[in-house]
C-alpha cells in the first residue's frame, strides 16, 4: 500500500511533548516556531499544521 | 466511373462533417492544438470512408469486406488508449489534475465519436443510393442532430444546487459552511486563504445525485474545470493552496474550496454547473430492483 501522507518534521516549544529525533525542531518561543514552520513548509513542499498551541507538524500530502 | 462513386463520396463527406461538428475546443482546452485536431480529423476521415465503403461492399455481396469494420473497431480502441496515455502523461504536470475518471471519460468520448461517424456515413450512403437527394440530405441533418444529442452528456447543474459560501476558520480548521476542509497552521497562510479562497456548497437534488457527487473522480473534475476556467492561485510546492472538495457525511452535500485568480462568483457557479457529470461517476442506487418484490 502506498503511504499518502507523511510527517516530515515536528516543530515544538515544549520538549516534553515530543521525543527527540533528527526531524524534531525545538524552539524557544512561539514566534520562532512559526518562523521555522514557514521555512520548513517552503523547503519541504508540505503543509504546516497546528496540532496544539505548542506543537506543529509539516505533512506531505 | 463506378455507380457507387457519388454515394460513397456523399457518405465520406457527411461523416467528416459530423466529426468536425463533434470536434469542439472549449474552456477545457482539449484538443486545442493544431496537431491534435489533425489527428482526430484524419481518424474521422478513415472512419467515414470505412462506413461509406461498407455499404457498396454489402450490396455487391462481398460479405468478407465487412470484416473491415472489426479492424476499424480495434483501430478506434487504439485511439482511446492514445488519448488516455497522452492525458495521463500531461496530468502529472497540471497544477490541478484532471483525475483518471475524467480522463477515461474523455477517452471514451473520442472512441465513441468515431463510431458515430461510421454510423452517419453508413446511413447517408444508404439513403443516397435508395432515396432522392433531398431526402438523403434531410437524413444527414437528422444524423448530425442525433450525434449532437448523443454526445452531450448531463451537466452538474441538472443534479445539484450550487450556493456560494465564504470560507472561514475555526481555530486552525478551514470550513466551508459546516464542512471541514483542512488544517492550516500558519497565520499568514490562513490570511491568504481567506483573501483568495472561495467556497461553494453543492446540494444534491436527489439520492442518485448524492452518490454521483460523492465520487472522487467527479469532484476532481469539478476542481479541474473551475481551476482551468478561473485560474488558480498556487504554484508547485504550495500544497496548502490545493483546491479541495469535501463531503458532509450527514446529508451528502459537497463543499468545494478553490483559490481562483479571478474572483467572480457568478462565473464560478456557472462553470461548476456546466461541469459534465462523468459517465463513470454516475450512480443510480434507486434503480436497483427491490429484492423479492
Amino acid at each position: 500500500m502506498e503511504i499518502e501522507k507523511l510527517i516530515l518534521a515536528v516543530i515544538t516549544t515544549n520538549p516534553s511533548k515530543v521525543p527527540a529525533g533528527s526531524w524534531v525542531f525545538y524552539c524557544e518561543n512561539e514566534r520562532e516556531m512559526k518562523r521555522v514552520a514557514v521555512n520548513l513548509e517552503a523547503i519541504l513542499d508540505g503543509i504546516a499544521h497546528l496540532l496544539t498551541d505548542d506543537v506543529m507538524i509539516i505533512v506531505k500530502h | 466511373m463506378s455507380d457507387y462513386m457519388y454515394p460513397v463520396l456523399f457518405g465520406i463527406g457527411s461523416g467528416l462533417i459530423a466529426r468536425i461538428i463533434m470536434l469542439r475546443t472549449d474552456y477545457r482546452q482539449y484538443p486545442t492544438y493544431l496537431h491534435g485536431k489533425i489527428i482526430h480529423l484524419a481518424l474521422g476521415f478513415i472512419a467515414s470512408a470505412l462506413g461509406a465503403i461498407a455499404v457498396p461492399a454489402l450490396i455487391e455481396e462481398n460479405i468478407t469486406a465487412i470484416t473491415f469494420l472489426t479492424l476499424a473497431a480495434s483501430q478506434f480502441r487504439e485511439v482511446r488508449n492514445m488519448e488516455r496515455n497522452t492525458l495521463e502523461q500531461l496530468d502529472q504536470y497540471e497544477l490541478v489534475s484532471r483525475g483518471n475518471t475524467y480522463i477515461e471519460g474523455i477517452a471514451i468520448a473520442f472512441e465513441s465519436r468515431n463510431y458515430l461517424v461510421i454510423f452517419t456515413s453508413i446511413i447517408t450512403t444508404l439513403s443516397y443510393m435508395f432515396l432522392p437527394i433531398g431526402f438523403s440530405i434531410f437524413i444527414f441533418i437528422l444524423c448530425l442532430i442525433l450525434s449532437r444529442i448523443l454526445m452531450d452528456g448531463g451537466k452538474l447543474k441538472d443534479i445539484v444546487d450550487i450556493v456560494y459560501v465564504q470560507p472561514h476558520f475555526e481555530r486552525e480548521g478551514l470550513y466551508v459552511d459546516n464542512i471541514y476542509i483542512m488544517n492550516i497552521g500558519l497565520k499568514e497562510r490562513r490570511e491568504e486563504v481567506l483573501k483568495y479562497g472561495m467556497g461553494f456548497i453543492l446540494k444534491p437534488k436527489s439520492f442518485n445525485a448524492r452518490m454521483t457527487i460523492a465520487n472522487l473522480g467527479q469532484r476532481q473534475a469539478i476542481l479541474h474545470d473551475v481551476s482551468t476556467a478561473l485560474g488558480v492561485y498556487r504554484d508547485s510546492g504550495t500544497p496548502a493552496f490545493v483546491p479541495l472538495a469535501k463531503r458532509d457525511l450527514n446529508d451528502g452535500r459537497v463543499a468545494v474550496f478553490i483559490l481562483p485568480q479571478e474572483r467572480n462568483i457568478k462565473k464560478a457557479i456557472e462553470i461548476i454547473g456546466s461541469t459534465p457529470t462523468l459517465e463513470n461517476a454516475i450512480r443510480l442506487p434507486t434503480k436497483r430492483k427491490k429484492e423479492g418484490g
